[in-house]
């Protein structure tokens, strides 16, 4: 385990692994996500409450989850970067801030319409919404740092520290529909044991779910493997990589 | 169910359809842009070396 972790850690082999892996993970994801889409837009039964509307959160549950699953592996690839140094760690960290903004955006974008139907408005100024937007600000924030820096090095510490001190807005985004009175609604699927919904219902959102999850991984390692060659652009592997493609 | 009614939504489809279709686009995108990452380095690190092997 530890020596196969050390080895991702190199540049060479993290760029060879990861570029073998990157078509299982996105075809993989895709199937998944396509079945999830047929699931929860044909086989799923209406809402009692919400009828077809509810059919939205087949794109806006995972969406969101992931704008907060992304900026956790940011987080993690960050603070592994800044302890034991190691070049793919920061590589990966700076990978997320795109991927993540985008699912945040998503996120925030179908919530609105699903709020406009349902609550008669696109936005409220609610625990939920707000800690969400705030969310989409850290990864702007978190490029725009990147950005201002010429200098790789201190680029990739300085943005390391921003990523671990926004880490204390996940929770406040996990838990804001139970801390605050929301107009958000809690938790479809809080019970692991007994799930409060049905299951035509639950198997379309847990295929989305993790769809999501492996097409990010593809995403991810394609943006990793460009990050790898921007930052290693005179080694000798590079010269390899380059002569077989 | 006929093709109409699936369309219609159960008259939600001006809620549903652009959620979807805008996930799409992010996710869309999502792949394009990181694939455009990767062949960009690769092009930046090519050009590099073809610069670099003239003086070595």
């Amino acid at each position: 385990m530890w020596i196969w972790f050390h080895k991702l850690g190199s540049p060479p082999h993290f760029y060879r692994i990861a570029g073998r892996m990157t078509p299982w993970f996105a075809w993989i994801g895709g199937i998944l996500i396509a079945a999830g889409v047929v699931g929860g837009l044909v086989f799923a039964p209406p809402d009692y409450q919400q009828g077809d509307g509810f059919r939205i959160l087949y794109v806006h549950a995972p969406s969101a989850w992931m704008s907060l699953f992304t900026y956790i592996v940011m987080a993690l690839a960050a603070a592994i970067g800044l302890v034991w140094r190691m070049k793919v760690a920061h590589a990966v960290a700076a990978s997320c801030a795109p991927i993540g903004a985008a699912f945040t955006a998503c996120a925030l974008v179908t919530g609105a319409v699903w709020g406009q139907k349902m609550w008669g408005t696109w936005w409220v100024w609610d625990a939920r919404l707000t800690s969400e937007l705030i969310l989409l600000f850290l990864y702007f924030g978190y490029m725009a740092l990147r950005s201002a820096y010429d200098d790789q090095q201190r680029a990739d510490r300085a943005s390391a520290i921003l990523a671990l001190v926004g880490v204390v807005n996940v929770p406040i985004i996990h838990y804001s529909v139970v801390w605050w009175n929301t107009l958000h609604q809690a938790a479809s699927v809080s019970k692991m044991a007994r799930p409060s919904i049905a299951p035509e219902m639950l198997v379309p959102l847990i295929l989305m779910f993790f769809g999501f999850n492996i097409l990010f991984g593809a995403v991810l390692l394609t943006r990793v493997r460009g990050e790898v060659l921007l930052r290693e652009r005179s080694a000798d592997w590079i010269r390899a990589v380059l002569s077989k493609s | 169910m006929t093709l109409r009614e699936f369309l219609y939504m159960g008259g939600y489809a001006a809620y549903v359809w652009p959620s979807y279709a805008f996930t799409a686009l992010v996710i869309g995108w999502m792949i394009a842009a990181a694939r455009r990452a990767h062949r960009n380095a690769l092009m930046a690190a090519r050009k590099r070396l073809e610069m670099e092997r003239p003086g070595s």
